[in-house]
């Protein structure tokens, strides 16, 4: 999560001060990590020192801070290519649970029992996240969907692999 | 938590090939079970020896201490109408009767008066997202909506014991979630066991624990607490 972008995004929408910032990323973004207001604040200064934002005026507002923020077009021209451009598909080519089955096999250790216990471990918290989703806004639902899709790909590898352990032991004992 | 209805290595074989060699499950009163495994490992077969539709080779079966296998098919099947609820993958909605009398079905074999029956059924409509749609058949509802008449038929007598076997198999990810959110809803409400049969984790996440067959026996892992 970039929190400078993102904070950017929720000022391309209004002009605000850091404390309402920082309750909205909260709300929506934070999840139980909610942002500090020094990062917050810190965050404000490097993007006005770099000219994303200005501060408009020193008016009242919800909090300490009475400084409001308003994008300019150079923010707002990179948060435009932030969204637009495609998050990268990130293959995990060399995942730590890769690793282990192949060194299971290497080292004669039993793969099947591993990828068993990792299986649980991913449909515990499946069932997490699938609670969050039953228990929460469309908001968290969309969170949590976003990680019971990934541990669902990751449940398909650990199949796949599952059915191909002995051929996959043949090829690393070699 | 008691358990409520058990396999004790059962063992059975469609003519000369075994689909399940050993298979033992507990499962406690109120809880919701994914039964998962690859295609063939025999987890359909488990949930009908479960459900006493089919007769193990060997082993036991018991629902609330009663020796399931040692039934005749007369006292399996009053055990099945007013003891256990039944969804299968395809909603299998008998078309010609209208939705509420499918749901009224169940209360319908076991003797209740119809002027009781349909009223019971109704209340369904309105807990599952339904109300409006009581006097259509089969054929005009959607996929998701024949599902959920499905899951209020295999509820509405408030069985002990609900059996779903691939519930959400024919329906796209999200009526499918729907489908399960309601079932886990109303099954949490009455206090209804489910043992559930899926291949997809996403739906057996919606499950309390999940148990794997494969090749005929079940591997339970330690339950992990919450």
């Amino acid at each position: 999560m970039s929190v400078p972008l993102t904070l950017l995004g929720l000022l391309e929408r209004e002009p605000s001060h850091g404390y309402d910032l920082k309750r909205d990323y909260d709300s929506f973004f934070g999840r139980g990590k909610p942002l500090p207001f020094g990062q917050v604040y810190s965050t404000l200064s490097r993007l006005a020192r770099d000219g994303k934002v200005v501060i408009s005026d020193v008016a009242p507002g919800s909090g300490p801070d009475r400084k409001r923020y308003i994008i300019t077009d150079v923010g707002a021209t990179e948060v435009e290519q932030w969204l637009t451009q495609p998050v990268d598909p990130e293959p995990h080519l060399q995942t730590v649970l890769f690793a282990k089955v192949v060194l299971a096999l290497m080292l004669d250790r039993p793969a099947a029992e591993y990828l068993d216990t990792q299986r649980s471990a991913h449909l515990h918290r499946m069932r997490e996240l699938t609670e969050i989703k039953r228990a929460g806004s469309l908001v968290d639902a969309l969170l949590a969907d976003h990680g019971l899709y990934h541990l669902e790909a990751d449940l398909r590898w650990i199949e796949m692999t599952g059915a191909r352990l002995d051929a996959l032991r043949k090829e690393v004992r070699r | 938590m008691s358990v409520v209805i058990e396999a004790r290595d059962v063992e059975f074989s469609f003519g000369q090939t075994p689909a399940l060699r050993g298979a033992s499950l507990a499962v406690d009163a109120g809880e919701i079970v994914a039964v998962m495994g690859p295609s063939g490992s025999g987890k359909s077969t488990l949930l009908h020896c479960l459900a006493g539709i089919l007769v193990p080779d060997s082993g036991e079966i018991l629902f609330d201490g009663t020796k399931v296998h040692a039934m005749a098919e007369t006292e399996r099947s009053s055990l099945r109408r007013d003891r256990f609820g039944f969804v299968f993958q395809f909603g299998q909605l008998v078309p010609e009767l209208t939705a509420v009398e499918n749901v009224a079905l169940p209360l319908l074999l076991s003797g209740v008066h119809r002027k009781q029956a349909l009223p019971r059924a109704q209340a369904w409509f309105m807990r599952l997202g339904l109300d409006g749609l009581e006097q259509r058949r089969s054929g005009e509802l959607s996929g998701g909506q024949a599902q959920r008449v499905a899951l209020a038929r295999g509820l509405v007598a408030e069985p002990q014991v609900l059996f779903a076997d691939e519930p959400t198999g024919a329906l796209d990810s999200l009526t499918g979630e729907q489908v399960m959110d309601l079932l886990v809803g109303a099954a949490r409400e009455q206090g209804t066991t489910v043992i559930l049969v899926t291949h997809e984790p996403r739906i057996a996440a919606y499950a309390d624990r999940e148990v794997m067959v494969r090749d005929g026996r079940v591997n339970a892992p330690d339950r992990i607490a919450s």
